[in-house]
């Protein structure tokens, strides 16, 4: 197959940037995504010119490390998939491609495709935890947790950190993200102690990065690809707007 | 260039201290905790200690350290520290919990890993790994980490290959996932509180050595392409194994062995880098354009049968072989274990059969791994609550349906037991250099049995290192350094030197190229099966692809902002140098054990044979140059609990 590329090229977040064309020849269907962008590359090498900078490591889907736009969609066209698992037998030859970063004011270029996504760790620094030091837990199965429970607290830890949601979404917010941290903890027995102060410390830091607010469109939810659903969104709303209640009772804030 | 390496001028006789404490097995560690030397809380925060790497056991050792008030530098070379490779495992964390009444104790934990380990290992420090195990599991519990529950609301399990037991605990098959998230956010709780500092998006480049002690490193800041020197009390490597030294393996594309290799260059010897494991079930190679071959996990032999067609040549579909011809080869062989033989056996049998002719798929390099049977007993939902997301990503690759007929799996580089050597403290021959997790030697022995990896980093991180690492600043004198020490500068130049090098040479082949050929000898003669005359081809080999690197290597591209292909470089070319030495390892072990099948040695029926009357010793090598002949040390292994057998799993 031959794929023709338009791909974002640019130096640094000050510097400007501007689409280039590239031809992938002799792409094998079985390439995943970047494999493809991998012998883009290696042309470019041989060539002597700067190789197009995209962030990748596990290539299974799980590290959260890789992610652009393919056709406007991030991770591309489809659902539940990273982009490392995208594979070329899914598009057509003669396709045209245009690859870009995440657009973000919280996620501002490095270069060509790679983004700085440290505000997702300082979301997680405000209050992601629970504040337990090593040494002092109790015996594992002192602690019953219905499994529907579980089940569904993993449903919400599955999160890569991608960003891919900031990327769908118009405000760029990083609710989904957000939220599925505070619902994983949120959900179990573990995570009751610190709820409230929680969730408020988080909001308060997503917004303090630069994050938009959600306005429910469900963009996050549909490129996600760990099919995180907005139902976290909605938890950490309730469990919010009760924390303004109850913290300002305990005279906590 | 020739290796000037022959084994017998390599071999010193020169013994190793491990520096285990004395007293029986089971009281060593307490022991050795009260007698250690203890910093006080005023005090810790003088201390400034340096990790590299954010896995496993750089996340739990930062995250413990700073809770004790020590000052940490963390440093990774992702953009995040959530992202390091033990994200990836899948299958579980073995705990000596024995909530399913099953038979299980510390003391079999201890038993089934040294035995896994093929009786390369120490005993005293598997026997802590053992004690700790415990503490593991209810650490990350009370993190949040939502381990898989029964219907009661207890934890549940599942069995894993070399044990009898069910003693693994697992997130859905996201397990080193979820582990990690739990020591990432421990760590990012000390981050808000300032005792841990997050230095993301640095490459160590060198260790800095101030009177034969530890005390800082170079690194490389990969978005601005600045040195940046950083001074402490203690460094901690915890950066993972060597086993993309091979090209393809199930690591992630960006592991790499550079920081330990720099370290060995500065003095820490290597150990056993022989012992690497090749795990049995992976996804085959497709193509030339792959990257990286994806793990599906062990767990998945509990319930999935190993299979190929009886006669070789078979080209059949899966489902036009009827089961009267079919052989279940590891069933037949090995009644007892079945389908759960450990790793290296299980790889060893896939090759085996292979090599007869009658392996499967195109390349006829693959064995099945079907669920039929366990669907018709189990029904599709169980399978599915199981496995889903390792049949989804099995045919998000392969463009196959496992719920419909067999995966194809093939053996790969996963895990290298072989690391910086370290004493019983988790410290190397450099004092103040201590080495965690995978990076270091010292729990696997010559093979590593499932879901143990996890329970090694987070025992190393959570409740081995606060111990041993005040013991080492306790009993030390530091005299003042900063930054601006002569050791600083001298070893600022050479990494900058050595990066000027890889842009001046401006030739024609990829460091990618380069890499994918390494890899090839590597496998092809230092793989799952190794022998003499194929070692001295590779050893021959080595330094020649070596040589083309630094003649004809293209690295184009600024150095003075993110450049993948240069810090790709920089792995490869070190690889280079470290492939020799795996190689003259496997040659000098003229044995096999666990994962290191030398053809020389193998029972009638083609077990690994082991001789423990050469070879009961850990090797360690001591860096004498690029293409100089390394020294070998040894030390040797002991069992007084364990009497070494041959491994049996029928």
């Amino acid at each position: 197959m031959r794929i023709k590329l338009k791909v974002w090229r640019q130096a640094g977040a000050d510097k400007p940037g501007r689409l280039v064309d590239y031809l992938a020849n002799d792409v094998h269907p079985d390439m995943s995504f970047l494999e493809m962008l991998d012998v883009v590359n290696e042309a470019l090498i041989v060539k002597g010119e700067d190789p197009i900078a995209f962030d990748s490591d596990c290539r299974e889907g799980i590290c959260g490390a890789c992610g652009f736009l393919v056709g406007g969609i991030p991770h591309g066209p489809d659902p539940g998939t990273t982009v490392c698992q995208l594979h070329m037998r899914r598009f057509k030859d003669g396709d045209t491609l245009t690859l870009e970063p995440w657009r973000a004011k919280a996620f501002p270029v490095i270069k060509d495709l790679v983004v700085d996504r440290s505000a997702f760790d300082r979301i997680i620094q405000a209050g992601g935890y629970t504040s337990v030091n090593v040494g002092g837990a109790q015996d594992a199965n002192a602690i019953l947790i219905p499994k529907p429970v579980t089940d569904k607290a993993m449903d919400s830890a599955a999160c890569i950190a991608c960003g891919a949601c900031v990327a769908a979404c118009k405000n760029a917010s990083a609710a989904l993200f957000t939220s599925a941290k505070i619902s994983h903890l949120g959900l179990l027995p573990q995570g009751q102690v610190e709820r409230h102060t929680r969730v408020v410390k988080m909001v308060e830091r997503h917004d303090a990065e630069g994050f938009g607010s959600c306005s429910n469109e469900g963009e996050c939810e549909a490129v996600c690809p760990k099919e995180i659903s907005i139902t976290n969104i909605a938890r950490m709303n309730r469990d919010y707007l009760r924390a303004m209640l109850v913290t300002r009772d305990e005279g906590k804030r | 260039m020739h290796t000037r390496v022959g084994v017998s001028d390599a071999l010193s006789g020169a013994t190793l201290d491990s520096r285990v404490p004395s007293g029986p097995l089971a009281e060593k560690w307490d022991r050795h905790r009260f007698e250690s030397k203890l910093v006080n809380p005023a005090n810790r925060r003088k201390y400034t200690i340096i990790i590299v790497g954010t896995g496993l056991a750089g996340a739990s050792a930062a995250a413990s350290l700073g809770e004790l008030g020590y000052n940490v530098l963390s440093f990774c070379i992702q953009d995040s520290p959530r992202r390091a490779h033990s994200i990836a495992a899948q299958g579980g964390i073995n705990a000596a919990k024995n909530y399913q009444n099953d038979g299980d104790s510390i003391y079999r934990l201890f038993y089934d890993t040294i035995k896994g380990g093929d009786y390369r290992s120490r005993e005293a420090n598997v026997y802590r790994l053992a004690q700790l195990s415990v503490n593991i599991i209810d650490q990350c519990v009370a993190q949040g980490v939502p381990f898989a529950r029964e219907y009661g609301g207890l934890l549940d399990n599942r069995s894993f290959g070399g044990a009898q037991v069910s003693r693994t605990f697992y997130a859905r098959g996201q397990t080193g996932q979820q582990l990690l998230l739990g020591a990432y956010q421990s760590m990012m709780r000390q981050v808000e509180k300032g005792t841990v500092k997050s230095v993301p998006n640095r490459e160590m480049l060198d260790l800095v050595l101030v009177n034969g002690q530890a005390r800082g490193v170079i690194v490389r800041n990969l978005v601005t392409g600045a040195i940046e020197r950083y001074a402490g009390h203690a460094v901690l490597l915890c950066t993972g194994g060597y086993g993309t030294a091979y090209y393809l393996s199930t690591n992630a594309v960006n592991s790499n062995v550079t920081a330990a290799w720099r370290a060995h260059k500065r003095g820490a010897f290597f150990a056993n880098p022989c012992y690497t494991q090749i795990h049995p079930t992976c996804i085959p190679v497709s193509g030339t354009h792959q990257s990286k071959l994806t793990l599906m996990s062990e767990s998945l032999r509990n319930d999935g049968r190993v299979w190929v067609p009886k006669a070789p040549g078979d080209t059949r579909l899966p489902e036009q072989i009827p089961e009267s011809e079919r052989d279940y080869y590891l069933e037949r062989r090995y009644p007892s274990f079945g389908n759960l033989v450990p790793r290296d056996v299980a790889s060893r049998n896939a090759k085996g059969v292979c090599d007869e002719g009658r392996g499967v798929g195109e390349s006829g390099l693959a064995v099945y791994l079907d669920f039929a049977d366990a669907i018709k007993r189990l029904g599709v939902n169980v399978i599915r609550s199981r496995y889903g997301n390792l049949f989804d990503m099995y045919k998000k690759i392969t463009n196959e349906d496992p719920y419909k007929g067999p995966m194809r799996i093939y053996p790969a580089i996963h895990y290298t037991m072989g690391g910086l050597w370290v004493d019983y403290n988790l410290m190397s021959t450099i004092p103040g250099l201590h080495v965690l997790g995978e990076a270091n030697f010292s729990d696997h022995g010559a093979n590593r049995l499932g879901a143990s990896a996890l329970m090694q980093g987070l025992a190393d991180g959570y409740f081995v290192i606060p111990y041993t690492l005040a013991q080492y600043l306790g009993s030390t004198s530091f005299p003042a350094v900063t930054a601006d020490h002569d050791a600083f500068k001298e070893s600022e130049s050479s990494v900058r030197a050595n990066i000027e090098r890889l842009l001046s040479v401006k030739g024609s082949k990829t460091p990618r190229q380069l890499h994918r050929e390494l890899g090839a000898v590597l496998w092809d003669d230092v793989g799952m099966a190794r022998n003499e005359a194929g070692l001295r081809k590779a050893l021959a080999r080595i330094p020649e692809l070596r040589e083309e690197f630094w003649q004809n290597v293209s690295v184009p591209g600024p150095n003075n902002m993110l450049n993948k292909n240069l810090e790709y470089a920089g792995r490869v070319a070190d690889y280079l140098e470290f492939a020799e030495l795996l190689a003259i390892d496997a040659l000098h072990r003229a044995e096999s054990c666990g994962g290191h099948f030398r053809e020389e040695s193998q029972t009638p029926d083609g077990e690994a044979k082991r001789d423990d009357e050469q070879f009961s010793y850990v090797a360690a090598w001591e860096f004498q140059g690029v293409g100089a002949a390394a020294r070998l040390y040894k030390e040797p292994l002991t069992f007084e609990y364990v009497k070494p057998t041959q491994r049996s799993y029928k």
